[in-house]
């Protein structure tokens, strides 16, 4: 080790700190779930899984988890072929106007979701399809699409097309070589790209706040709802569940692109 | 090759791109053509106002998670591999927990009797609970926190690629470790620094949870004239013509910038 100069202290110093900011809030809401208290004091008094009761015996919040779990489902069962579809077809095809359409897919992270959620909730309106089922499924699809996008265009980059190329020369059709050549070797940044369109309609918030109702709001709607009222810890409990649900996730996705590599 | 990519497209243009056209439209049609609503947004005070207050807050925050965030990315790059993945595992884990989880927790701890006010007592530091949240503070805390990995990613994918013999040859040639660091480290990390700040602040200019929730219906930002107008007073045009200047203002900050460096650079890391 040289010398430690005092900008090599502050540095350390700082970045710690900083981790610790990112850190905290993420860390304390399990304790609060999991206190018998209404309010997080120091020491907890006693432990007590009497939010984690309330949550699963609670009709409302029971009726927005199977919203929230089918809309999540729904999504990715149909924004990952659709996204897989669109990425082979940018990564191939050599035709210009693949920029722009691959732009147009990106979309969805760049306009503010503020707007396109009002926007949506226009067009429902005159469609009916407020305080659906298929219009919340939609409205996740949509949003979920870029991540699989990214995520199976970062895959088919390290991928040699020549290899189906092989295959069709043997006699495969198109599809055929697909399945049986490139989809098995991208099947890691498939998988992954599903997951994060999972997590993504798990936590989609906004849209939801416009364009659901009735029994079909999901999770998030409700706990904003909660939240703008009183601070009732059964939040805490759901929020830590739905916390180590996306974790679980995320481990997976991540071995999966590891395994990839 | 067009037929894979049409129902996907299909989605986009159906649920984002029809309905931000629809927006336009309303925005200047009502019954007739009308410019009524945007007379209203450049002249009425509550928009006006609104619109400074986000871009004054949306300016505080990136410049705040610069300095916070490029000390956390300058020492996950000169770290060895397995401190960086670390450092970098730590920055990410907050991305993953959801935005409305992060604005309870911030609640629980800044409230009056909330973790950080029961701890100050605690410690006879204070004996007033501080006004931390429901106000223009509890939201910027927040609002850095979440925006922080959008500003770390990209500059540590910009230092990564910064040649560490660079900084060798500036000490070889007798420059001192923090004129090194200013002359040759600095500037390099510059396009970092750019894409960073553009994914912040623009991000930032249309949050929405977090001041609803943590800025206790005082901090106003222009998402929530938005949502306003649509839930409260059903005044469609208005709120049309509010999210029209707000995507302009969004897609102006990304043309200027792609002038610099490329755009897939800042949307690229997620």
């Amino acid at each position: 080790m040289t010398r430690v100069s005092p900008a090599r202290i502050a540095l350390y110093v700082i970045s710690t700190l900083v981790l610790v900011y990112l850190i905290l809030p993420v860390l304390i809401i399990a304790p609060i779930s999991f206190s018998s208290a209404r309010f997080l004091t120091f020491p907890p008094p006693s432990f007590s899984l009497r939010w984690y009761q309330q949550y699963f015996a609670n009709p409302a919040w029971m009726q927005a988890t199977r919203v929230t779990l089918t809309v999540a489902l729904l999504t990715v069962v149909i924004a990952t072929p659709l996204g897989v579809a669109a990425a082979y077809a940018i990564s191939q095809s050599k035709l210009r106007i693949m920029r722009v359409i691959h732009m147009a897919l990106l979309l969805p992270l760049v306009v503010p979701i503020i707007i396109t959620a009002v926007g949506i909730f226009f067009v429902y309106a005159k469609v009916g399809l407020v305080a659906t089922l298929p219009g919340l499924v939609l409205a996740n699809v949509m949003l979920g699409l870029p991540y699989v996008v990214i995520s199976v265009l970062a895959g088919l980059q390290s991928f040699d097309p020549a290899q189906e190329m092989v295959a069709r020369s043997l006699g495969m059709n198109r599809l055929r070589s697909f399945f049986a050549v490139t989809l098995p070797q991208i099947k890691s940044s498939v998988v992954a790209g599903g997951i994060f369109a999972f997590i993504s309609a798990m936590d989609e918030t906004i849209v939801a706040l416009f364009i659901s109702g009735g029994q079909y709001q999901p999770l998030t709607k409700r706990m904003f709802t909660a939240l703008r009222d009183e601070i009732d810890p059964t939040i805490a409990a759901i929020s830590t569940l739905m916390t180590a649900a996306s974790f679980m996730l995320v481990l997976l996705a991540s071995a999966r692109q590891k395994k990839s590599g | 090759m067009l037929a894979l990519v049409s129902p996907a497209l299909l989605v986009i243009l159906a649920l984002i791109v029809l309905p931000v056209g629809w927006l336009a439209w309303q925005s200047i049609y009502h019954d007739g053509f009308t410019l009524e609503n945007y007379r209203r947004v450049f002249t009425e005070d509550i928009y006006w106002r609104s619109f400074a207050l986000t871009f004054e807050i949306s300016l505080a925050v990136t410049l705040i998670a610069l300095l916070l965030g490029y000390p956390v990315a300058y020492l996950a790059n000169a770290l060895p591999k397995g401190w960086s993945i670390l450092i970098l595992s730590l920055v990410v884990l907050p991305f993953w927990t959801s935005v409305l989880v992060r604005a309870y927790a911030w609640l629980a701890l800044l409230q009056r009797t909330g973790v950080i006010n029961q701890l100050l007592r605690y410690l006879d530091v204070i004996s007033e609970p501080l006004p931390l949240v429901h106000n223009t503070f509890g939201t910027v805390v927040a609002t850095v926190h979440i925006l922080l990995p959008f500003m770390v990613l990209p500059l540590y994918a910009t230092m990564q690629k910064i040649p560490g013999d660079l900084m060798q040859a500036g000490a070889s040639l007798g420059a001192s470790p923090s004129l090194t660091f200013v002359r040759v480290f600095l500037p390099l990390s510059l396009p970092g620094v750019l894409a960073g700040c553009t994914m912040v602040f623009v991000l930032c200019l249309g949050f929405y949870i977090t001041p609803e929730l943590l800025g206790g219906g005082r901090t106003v930002m222009v998402s929530m004239l938005v949502s306003r107008n649509v839930e409260l007073y059903n005044q469609f045009g208005a709120a049309s013509a509010v999210a029209v200047v707000l995507l302009a203002s969004v897609l102006l900050i990304f043309a200027a910038v792609s002038r610099f460096i490329s755009l897939d650079r800042i949307l690229g890391q997620k």
